[in-house]
């Protein structure tokens, strides 16, 4: 293998590596919203993922059956659809079992578990255990060629825009827009918000249900990379805790870093080992930065007080 | 237009405000001085909702608000300026005006508090909590203004601020009043501020209202002295 080959192999799995970073990004940025606005850990997350892949996977299906014409146009509406499904059903979840369990940490982690058992059994019954794979619209199919050597296949960077534009839009929306002050405000000091006339409790809600919207958004992104099982989500769900913990909790830059570094290093080393050798590689190395650096790489500087 | 009656409240079992009921009438400021851990905070917190009630009753203008939470007590008219000032730290100092405030934000009533605060204009856009403790002061009364209140609650509003901008705290207090015709609850240790800006006055002892008087026929030895021992 010369330096020129290894040159490719690197900038290809660096491609390869791109939708996995997106994927991951999108869940740790939902993980961390919840966490950070709630502290609460939701172990469902990966199952409200799932929800999204299974939703774009329902209407490819629906579209292949009855209008195979629209077959080019479908994606990115299935990603709407998945969102707003998912975000839906977190913010039924939220007010059916979260709110009641909210200073109970352990609890909630329990209570959450239980959810994502049950949203995969639902999975099961309804799509079947075996794995499934929507119709990818053609012109998500191709790859540049930059080199004779180097394929970037487009639907990575759909992807990768398709997850900094949700990463863009989540910033505007916190720093930009009235409800996104309510939320930091209520990061900040829940007591104090309430006391100016916030209704703490109804942001809770919408926190918790856009930060299950993106999971389904990162399961459309998903349907590109991988099939769907009742599980996927469950697969997933210790990257993006990862993600969050490696780039410090409700940080976003953390996220975005951290994302790119797991999703890279594992894209990369299981190219030269082999996929569970390059997890293990992955996960040692991130052990030893926290050993160094126990906060996260981006600490938060927000404490709610 | 606030009623407090008979009210009791505490931290867990044990009891901090026992049975206390006053009235504070339309555009009226009503001071209530007492010693460290009287029971002053205990009451506001219990005022604006922090703080269940475990017995009596609080009505706004004529509406029960007693099981109300805080936010819905903001949204019938009451406002609170805490001890401690609470700013959000990391919001600006635009951001902590409007983070109550009913949106779409009105940019005149921001205009008209920057007016009454000046120095609030100056650094709308530094971090609260890079204020000094005065600066936070006309902080924490500008986003109370700014959920238009007509019952403003200030639990010790001069600790830690030097006498200059105590004098102006007390004179900006009484031009909203005069101004919103609003009525002001307002808690302190030291009495010379609350001479300066209350119409009637209360001594709080061991979470009871122990003394009433009004502001003409306060005896300020006599309250000093209670406030000493
Ligand atoms: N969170 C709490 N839990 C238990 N007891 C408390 C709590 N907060 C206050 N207390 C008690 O309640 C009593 C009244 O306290 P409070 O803070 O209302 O007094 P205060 O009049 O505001 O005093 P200060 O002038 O020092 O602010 C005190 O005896 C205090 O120890
Ligand atoms: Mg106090």
């Amino acid at each position: 293998m010369n330096l020129h080959e290894l040159w490719s192999i690197f900038v290809m799995q660096g491609f390869a590596g791109i939708s996995l970073f997106s994927v991951l990004l999108l869940m740790g940025l939902g993980l961390a919203l919840i966490f950070g606005q709630m502290g609460v850990i939701n172990m469902a997350h990966g199952e409200f993922m799932a929800l999204g892949a299974y939703t774009t996977y329902f209407c490819s299906t629906l579209v292949q059956d009855h209008a195979p014409r629209l077959l080019p146009f479908y994606f990115p509406l299935a990603i709407v659809l998945a969102f707003v499904l998912s975000a839906a059903l977190g913010a039924f979840v939220e007010w059916a079992m979260i709110r009641h369990l909210y200073k109970r940490p352990l609890d909630t982690l329990l209570a959450s578990w239980g959810l994502s058992l049950i949203m995969q059994q639902t999975y099961r019954s309804i799509f079947g255990a075996r794995e499934v794979t929507p119709t990818l619209p053609e012109w998500l199919m191709g790859s540049f060629k930059p080199t004779d050597a180097i394929d970037i296949p487009i639907n990575g960077v759909f992807v990768l825009a398709l997850a900094l534009a949700v990463t863009g839009g989540l910033v505007i929306f916190m720093f930009r827009t009235p409800f996104g002050l309510r939320l930091r405000a209520t990061v900040q000091n829940r007591a104090m918000s309430n006391a100016v006339g916030i209704n703490t409790k109804l942001v809770d809600r919408l926190a918790f249900s856009i930060g299950c919207g993106i999971a389904g958004i990162a399961g459309a992104a998903f349907t590109t990379i991988g099939s769907t099982g009742p599980d996927s989500g469950s697969r997933y769900i210790v990257d993006a805790f990862l993600v969050v913990v490696f780039g410090g909790a409700a940080n976003l830059l953390g996220s975005v870093a951290s994302a790119f570094g797991i999703a890279q290093a594992q894209s990369i080393l299981e190219f030269f080992l082999d996929g569970t050798k390059g997890k293990v590689a992955t996960l040692l190395f991130i052990v030893v930065i926290l050993m160094f650096r126990p906060q996260g790489l981006f600490p938060s500087k927000v404490r709610s007080s | 237009m606030l009623n407090v009656n008979e009210i009791h409240v505490g931290y867990g079992q044990s009891p901090v405000i026992r049975g206390m009921s006053f009235k504070a009438g339309k555009g009226e400021i009503v001071g209530i001085v007492g010693r460290n851990g009287m029971g002053k905070t205990t009451l506001f917190r219990s005022l604006i909702g922090m703080l269940p009630l475990k017995g009596g009753q609080i009505t706004l203008d004529g509406v029960d608000i007693s099981e109300d939470e805080s936010f819905n007590r903001v949204g019938k008219g009451l406002a609170i300026v805490p001890q401690g000032r609470m700013i959000f730290p990391y919001l600006s100092v635009y951001e902590n005006l409007i983070s109550g405030a009913r949106t779409p934000v009105s940019q005149e009533e921001v205009s008209e508090i920057y007016s009454l605060f000046p120095i609030l204009r100056e650094m709308k856009n530094r971090k609260g909590g890079n204020l000094s403790g005065g600066q936070q002061q006309q902080l924490a009364i500008g986003r109370a203004l700014m959920t238009r209140p007509k019952v403003l609650l200030l639990d010790e509003p001069t600790e830690g601020i030097q006498p200059s901008i105590i004098k102006d705290i007390a004179r900006t207090l009484k031009e909203i009043r005069d101004m919103r015709n609003l009525t002001i609850v307002v808690s302190e240790q030291v009495l010379s501020f609350m001479l300066d800006v209350c119409d009637r006055l209360f001594v709080i002892e061991k979470g009871a209202l122990v003394r009433e008087d009004l502001r003409s026929a306060v005896n300020a030895e006599e309250i000093r002295k209670m406030l000493s021992v």
